[in-house]
């Protein structure tokens, strides 16, 4: 955990034990995984690495994760029903210990997650103490975002003009870009960008982004 | 306005004649951009989760996840302890009964940390109910305690991962006691001292969680820990002095949690986590 800047940051969060690292953190990426895939959770299977195979079920992990997929935030007093809360909603869980290598934070979680649409997403996501996480990866593709912005997440082909096009189309609507990644999987594979904003962007700019990318995602900031 | 030692904190204090707690609400006010009610607001939302933690702590039968704790806290609140003051009997009983109520998956404000959430709450509890303090009053020396953990993220560690318990319990313990101090009308620089006095009590405290979990000995140490900001805040208001500068005990603080090993900073691989029954409870917990 780095330096606090806020009061708020040494007496907060708010939050259902036991620990900000394995349980708050865990609500978060289930909330922030939820938020990509835009529609209820249908099915998950939820892959803990490192230390949240380790200890994840005495923190917790395996219940904080679900209640974020079920759209609880991390001071929910049902985070420790929330698996038969999902039981009773019909979402498919599975829970898997695994080792993805020493590349690997040692907080790691990967979600396999299908949506009531039949949308799915593979998002890979750290915890990196005091509650806070970051998205590592979307579909096996590099990214990083923190979810505490606006932000656009997009997979496309690697052909010039996409991050011309999605940065011209934010400064239009007179968004302000805080952070901005890009990723590929080879040259003219697929690639992943993740631009995270202070404003939020309208629905008419996503619409122009789809006709050139793959998937489009666009995430509100989440507390 | 700006502070980064707790020797500007007591600066600030004394050219605005202020208790301290009112110049980091200020700050934080100034820095957000809020008007300060507002930022009292959101601290009055805190306390109120952490009352509701203090009474459910020694009223509900309370049993964590993991089964290897819950309990101790009601248990310890309806005895007259035989050595300590009933009513510091009844607060370290609160401390304990706060880190149950995480333990078990209640709601708690993590105070710097979730596995240190039970001291500066149960400290200001006792200072309302011992001391009669009025909440607002109780609010603001929520901002006391505030600035004394950001001045120590900032030149030491919140994080047992980092520094180990001393970064955690320790932490949480020097902000109880410089909240208790400047409640109890003490200067701030009494304040000061009393946070010196309780890290030096603190100091080389490792971070052994035994199988990982915020368990043992992270809930008997929220109970310590408030002992020693007890201790500290006490010999503050007498006068005693701490022959180490505040800040420089917590420049030693950021030099011994470097020091330690990583086995003992939270990765619940040496200490008590690495006893035989230790690690038996790993075996059967995970």
């Amino acid at each position: 955990m780095g330096k606090a800047d806020s009061v708020f940051e040494i007496i907060g969060p708010i939050m259902i034990g036991p620990s900000s690292s394995h349980t708050a953190a865990a609500v978060r990426i289930g909330q922030i995984s939820l938020a990509i895939l835009g529609e209820p959770v249908n099915e998950a299977i939820i892959q803990f690495h490192g230390s949240y195979a380790l200890t994840g079920k005495g923190h917790g992990s395996d219940k904080a994760i679900v209640a974020g997929l079920l759209g609880f935030d991390a001071a929910d007093e049902r985070i420790k029903d929330s698996l038969a809360i999902a039981k009773q909603q019909n979402m498919k869980l599975d829970f898997q210990k695994v080792d993805l290598g020493d590349d690997y934070h040692p907080n790691t979680v990967r979600l396999l997650i299908a949506g009531v649409s039949g949308m799915h997403f593979e998002i890979t996501a750290i915890s990196v103490g005091g509650g806070n996480i970051s998205i590592v990866e979307f579909n096996g593709l590099p990214i990083q975002l923190s979810g505490e912005y606006h932000t656009l997440i997009t997979i496309h082909s690697d052909r010039p003009g996409i991050v011309a096009k999605a940065t011209s189309i934010i400064s239009q609507h007179k968004v302000n870009i805080s952070t901005m990644n890009l990723s590929r999987q080879r040259r003219g594979g697929l690639a992943a960008m993740a631009i995270e904003m202070d404003q939020p962007l309208p629905p008419e700019a996503i619409k122009e982004l789809e006709e050139k990318a793959q998937i489009v995602r666009i995430i509100p900031p989440i507390y | 306005m700006y502070y980064e030692t707790i020797k500007q904190l007591i600066r600030l204090a004394g050219r605005q004649k202020k208790p301290i707690g009112e110049i980091v609400l200020a700050i934080e006010a100034e820095q957000e951009n809020e008007s300060p009610s507002t930022i009292r607001g959101q601290m009055v939302i805190s306390w109120e989760v952490m009352k509701q933690a203090l009474d459910r702590g020694v009223t509900d039968n309370i049993r964590s996840v993991s089964g290897l704790s819950g309990g101790d806290a009601k248990l310890f609140f309806a005895r007259t302890p035989k050595f300590l003051n009933p009513d510091v009997g009844k607060a370290v009983a609160r401390a304990l009964g706060v880190a149950e109520v995480n333990a078990a998956m209640g709601k708690i404000v993590a105070c710097p940390t979730a596995g240190s959430c039970g001291i500066v709450p149960a400290a200001l509890l006792f200072a309302k109910e011992r001391l009669q303090i009025d909440e607002e009053t109780i609010i603001t020396a929520l901002f006391t305690a505030a600035g004394i953990g950001i001045v120590c993220s900032m030149n030491a560690s919140i994080s047992g991962a980092e520094g180990g318990c001393q970064a955690e319990c320790g932490v949480a313990a020097a902000m109880a006691a410089g909240a208790l101090t400047e409640l109890s009308g003490g200067s701030a620089t009494m304040v000061g001292h009393a946070v010196a006095l309780t890290l030096i009590n603190m100091l080389g405290l490792v971070c052994d969680p035994v199988a990982g979990l915020v368990e043992v000995p992270c809930i008997l140490r929220n109970a310590g820990a408030l002992m020693q900001a007890f201790l500290a805040a006490d010999l503050a208001l007498t006068g005693i002095k701490s022959r180490i500068p505040v800040d420089e005990v917590i420049g030693a603080m950021r030099e011994v949690g470097q020091a330690l090993p990583e086995s003992l900073r939270e990765t619940a691989l040496g200490g008590l986590a690495n006893t035989p029954t230790g690690r038996r409870l790993r075996r059967k917990l995970t």
